[in-house]
Order: C-alpha cells, then sequence, then structure tokens
C-alpha cells in the first residue's frame, strides 16, 4: 500500500522509454536531495500537526493535571490549585455511584448494541434484495442518524412522558397502565436505551449493507442451487462472511456508545438518583451538571472512561490489521 | 444475480414501507406535535394528525430563535472551513508525499477518534477560562473542529493513495511543485472526499450540544441545541413550539439527505470498512 513515490519515479522513469530526457533527470535529482521533499511533507501535514498538540494534546494533559488537584472555580481562575495525587481516583472508586455508573454503562452499552447490531443486520439483509421504493427507503432510514441528538432525544422524552406521551397512550389501548418512563428508576436505563437504540440502528444499516454489497452473488446462486433456503443461507452464507464487518461494526459501536452523554443528559439528566447515569454523564455531571462544578473527579471519571474506550480501540485496530493482511 | 421483476416482490415493499414508517414514527410525531394547538397537547386520546394546523410554535421559533439559527450556521460553517485546510494537506502529506512517521500519525488520529467528548469538553474549559474563550464562537469552532479533523484526515488520506501516480508524474514533469500539484491536481480530484468531509463536519458542529452546553453556557450567541435545551428547561407547556425548533433544527439534515445522500453513506462506510 505505502509505495513511495521515488520508487514509483523511477518505475514511471523505466516504463516510459519513449520520453527520454525529463525522467531520467527525475529520479537522479530526488535521490540526491531526500530531504528537502520530506520537509515538504512535513509542512503540507504541518497544521495537523500544530493542530493536534494544541487541541487534542493539550486539553488532555490539562485534563490529567485537573485530575491530580483539587480544582474549585475559584482555583481554575487563579491556577493554584493543590496537588493531591491519586486522592481524586480513589474518592471516585470508592464513591456509590462507581458501581452503579459502572453497570449502567455495561447495561447501556451491550443492550444498545445487542438490538442495534441484530436490527441493522436484519434490516440489511431485507434491503439486499431489491425491490420497487427500495433505495428510497433505505435511505429514509439514515433521518435519525442525522438529526441532531437534542432533536431526537427532546422528540423520545416527549413520547416517553408519563401523562402525556404517545407511547403511554398507545399502551393503554392495550389495557396497560401508566408507565413512569423517564421518572420512575426501574425504566429510566430502559427509557435512554431504547431511544439510544434507534439512533444506532442507521449506523448499523448502512456499514452492513455494504458488507452484504461485498459478498459475491454467485455465493448464493450456488447456495441455493444445493438446495439451501433463505434461513439457511443467511446462516450458512451470509453470516460467516459478514463476520470481519460485523465485528469492525459492533466494536466502533461499543466505542461510541461508551462516549454518549447528550441522549442520557437531555431525556433524565442521569436520573432519577443514579438509574441512569453512565461513566460518560458521570463526568459531565460532576462537571458542568450542576451549580456547583467539580471538576477534578470529573476529569478522574474522564480519564478512566478513555482507558476503556483504548482498551476497545485496540481491539479495533487490531482486529483491522488482521483483515488488512489476508 | 438473477433480477426478479418487480411485480412478484411488492409484499417486500409493503413491508419496507412498514418498516420505514415505523422507523420515523418519532420524526413524524416531532413534525406532528410542532402543528398541535396548545390547548390539545394534552388531549387523551392524543392528536394523531395535525387536521388543523397551528402555526403558533413556529411563530415562536422565528420570534425568539433567528439568532441561534446564525449563529449555528456560523459555527457550521467555521468547523467546515477548518477542518478542510487542516485535514486537506495533511492527508496529502499522508497518502502521495509519503510523511515519514506517518503510520504513527494514521494511528494516534484512530486512538484521537476514541476519546469522549466529554473529557475534551473540561480540557478546553481549562485552557479556555484561562485565554477568555469562553462564550465565544471561535472558541465553539474550535471545538466542534475536533470530532471532524481526525475523520477528515483519515478519509483524504484514503482516497488520495488511490489517485492514480500518472497523474501526479505529469503534473511533476510539466513542472509543478508540492504546493502546485496539490492546488491544481490533487484538490480537483478529491473533490467529492472534500464534500463528503464538509458535509459531516457542518453536521456534527451544527448538532454539537456537549461543547455548546459546556464552554457556552452564558453566551449571548447561543446555538441552537443549546436554545432548544433552554427551550426545555424553561416552558415545559409549550411542546409544540419545542417541537417546532426541533423540526427547524432537523432542516440542514434533511436537506443533506436529499442533496447529498451518496456522500453520507460514503462517509459513515469510509470510517468503519477499509476497501
Amino acid at each position: 500500500m505505502t509505495t513511495s513515490p521515488t520508487a514509483v519515479g523511477t518505475r514511471g522513469a523505466d516504463a516510459g522509454t519513449g520520453s527520454v530526457p525529463v525522467p531520467a533527470a527525475g529520479p537522479r535529482r530526488r535521490r540526491r536531495s531526500p530531504g528537502p521533499s520530506q520537509w515538504t511533507a512535513v509542512g503540507f501535514a504541518a497544521p495537523l500537526l500544530v493542530y493536534l498538540v494544541l487541541f487534542y494534546a493539550y486539553p488532555l494533559i490539562r485534563n490529567i493535571d485537573l485530575s491530580v488537584h483539587d480544582y474549585t472555580i475559584r482555583a481554575f481562575v487563579q491556577g493554584n490549585a493543590e496537588f493531591v495525587g491519586v486522592e481524586k481516583y480513589v474518592e471516585i472508586f470508592t464513591s456509590s455511584t462507581f458501581s452503579t455508573a459502572l453497570v449502567n454503562t455495561a447495561l447501556f452499552t451491550v443492550v444498545s448494541i445487542v438490538f442495534q447490531f441484530s436490527i441493522g443486520l436484519a434490516l440489511a439483509v431485507f434491503f439486499r434484495s431489491s425491490f420497487r421504493l427500495s433505495s428510497g427507503l433505505r435511505a429514509l432510514f439514515l433521518v435519525p442518524w442525522l438529526l441532531p441528538l437534542i432533536v431526537s432525544a427532546s422528540t423520545w422524552a416527549w413520547m416517553l412522558n408519563s401523562d402525556n406521551g404517545i407511547v403511554n397512550s398507545v399502551l393503554s389501548a392495550f389495557g396497560i397502565g401508566q408507565i413512569n418512563w423517564l421518572t420512575s428508576p426501574d425504566t429510566a436505563l430502559i427509557s435512554v436505551i431504547i431511544a439510544n437504540i434507534w439512533l444506532g440502528i442507521p449506523f448499523n444499516l448502512v456499514i452492513l449493507y455494504s458488507g452484504l454489497q461485498n459478498i459475491p452473488g454467485e455465493v448464493y446462486e450456488a447456495a441455493s442451487l444445493d438446495g439451501a433456503g433463505a434461513w439457511r443461507q443467511f446462516w450458512s452464507v451470509t453470516f460467516p462472511l459478514l463476520r470481519p464487518v460485523s465485528a469492525i461494526t459492533i466494536l466502533l459501536g461499543l466505542i461510541y456508545t461508551l462516549k454518549v452523554v447528550d441522549v442520557i443528559w437531555i431525556m433524565t439528566t442521569g436520573g432519577p438518583g443514579d438509574a441512569s447515569t453512565t461513566l460518560a454523564v458521570w463526568s459531565y455531571r460532576e462537571a458542568f451538571g450542576t451549580g456547583q462544578p467539580d471538576f477534578s473527579p470529573a476529569a478522574a471519571v474522564g480519564n478512566v472512561l478513555i482507558l476503556i474506550a483504548l482498551v476497545f480501540g485496540f481491539l479495533h485496530l487490531q482486529l483491522q490489521r488482521r483483515q488488512e493482511a489476508p | 444475480m438473477n433480477r426478479r421483476p418487480y411485480g412478484k416482490t411488492w409484499w417486500k415493499t409493503a413491508l419496507g414501507l412498514f418498516f420505514t414508517a415505523l422507523m420515523l414514527f418519532p420524526v413524524y410525531w416531532m413534525v406532528n406535535v410542532s402543528l398541535t394547538e396548545t390547548s390539545d397537547l394534552r388531549s387523551d386520546p392524543p392528536r394523531w394528525f395535525p387536521f388543523e394546523p397551528t402555526f403558533v410554535g413556529y411563530t415562536a421559533v422565528f420570534d425568539q430563535q433567528l439568532p441561534s439559527l446564525a449563529t449555528s450556521l456560523l459555527i457550521g460553517f467555521g468547523c467546515v472551513l477548518l477542518t478542510v485546510v487542516i485535514a486537506a494537506p495533511a492527508g496529502y502529506a499522508l497518502a502521495l508525499l509519503n510523511l515519514r512517521g506517518g503510520r504513527t500519525l494514521n494511528f494516534l488520529l484512530l486512538v484521537a477518534q476514541m476519546i469522549p467528548a466529554v473529557v475534551m469538553a473540561m480540557g478546553f474549559y481549562a485552557i479556555y477560562v484561562r485565554l477568555g474563550l469562553l462564550n465565544t464562537i471561535p472558541g465553539l469552532i474550535v471545538a466542534n473542529s475536533t470530532i471532524a479533523v481526525p475523520f477528515g484526515v483519515l478519509l483524504f488520506t484514503a482516497f488520495m493513495s488511490g489517485i492514480p501516480r500518472e497523474l501526479l508524474q505529469a503534473a511533476r514533469i510539466d513542472g509543478a511543485g508540492a504546493w502546485r500539484t496539490f492546488r491544481s491536481v490533487v484538490l480537483p480530484v478529491s473533490r467529492n472526499s472534500t464534500l463528503t468531509v464538509s458535509l459531516f463536519a457542518f453536521l456534527w458542529a451544527w448538532s454539537d450540544f456537549i461543547f455548546a452546553s459546556t464552554l457556552n453556557r452564558n453566551g449571548d450567541l447561543i446555538p441552537i441545541t443549546l436554545g432548544i435545551y433552554k427551550y426545555i428547561g424553561n416552558n415545559t407547556t409549550q411542546w409544540n413550539a419545542i417541537m417546532a425548533t426541533a423540526v427547524v433544527a432537523s432542516v440542514p439534515a434533511a436537506i443533506l439527505l436529499v442533496v447529498a445522500q451518496r456522500y453520507v453513506a460514503a462517509g459513515v462506510t469510509a470510517g468503519a470498512v477499509k476497501d
């Protein structure tokens, strides 16, 4: 994949036998001075390098700095926060919220992904066969993914409203009594998971659909010649051949879902109590959600979250690398 | 592949319509509520269809939210500009100039995409407090661009690696330097990638809630997402106006879906699947 321009240049010179003088001069000049061309490359990458240092590395370092000091709003402005080492980490690990948030994060992520993936896959298989309107309908499935999160989250909040929500109104037609979706500790997490599943289906559908497109049609023809029905074809052809794409879809889903704040914050603010608080929401709440910002524990929670995300991230990279090398 | 005539697949169309209707029901409901009279919002059973639409919600939007819409537009375009200016040359360096350490840089960009926005928001907050950049539009543009820049670089790199070397060779023979080649050959050829990156940079900036709600809490000019959020906090009764704002805030997404659907699909896939 990484063919160097020099190598290409030389090859070009060999192949271009017709045009004599220019290509011959080209490689020699470049071979003599590899420095300048590397400087050109660095020059083009320079804005990105500066950007990454200023707007990625620096905020992250600042974040670590926050977590090992005792920052209050005043200390923020004056810059004289006391160094407390790992005290904030001990504080969050021993906090009663920690275990709740950890379990909620696990539930939120795993349940969301199981449903997003299976519904996305079912729809991808459904849309694989072309029928009238199929591509148009498939495009419409992108809508939930394109809407601003505040839009979808507040719509869901209103739909799940205890007294006036459409969901309860439909359920009552089936004789099910009022459910306090967002305000009861038993259902708050379920509610945000439902909304999040809805949000994630388009992403899964698009990626899995494009994965399906890469499975050659002959495989299916062969399978149906062997007498395999639709169900059998799915489990013996589609599912195994789609495994690499599935793995990447699920891992990306994990990384994205771990980070989710907006949906939960807008619908329940992590409540009632800690009922729908995940690690990301907890971090957000400590830092920005209350009248009294507490940045140091928030940063500590954030750093723990980064560590978890990185574990899955490295898994993802590992998988991708293995797929690149056949 | 044997394409059957459409005639035999009408049940699939019906099923597809049903699934789509189910999936898009919340969107329909948003529009329906936005057109409902305030007095009918709490009626039981709820109004399923806006037979007598009211536009009070929309009037409220245009009375109160126009500045927010303009702010969001400004932030969106600023974000697009910043992202493309940084990502396109970097993609060129990574894909075609054989940048030393390119693999490491690629790796760092992938890792950068895994960092939760809430963590970035805290870091930015700490920095902006000192620099006086809280509640400013440039501050938000920079923060929002952190979502799009790594994605943009990876997308440009992936596309530019596929540009035929003969094209660059020809430019070099014509005496074009690296900058000329970039500007007159690579950039025009990468037009579609630029569109995809711009589209996502805009959409992410337009939709952002986390950075807006942390770095611009007390600003005079708030983006539309925060406008909706504050609206919910202030008028819990006027859901028709809230939903009307939500509908207006969804307009860019709708336009993009109609105008640039294939770029959207391309972008979603590019992030996950390499081919």
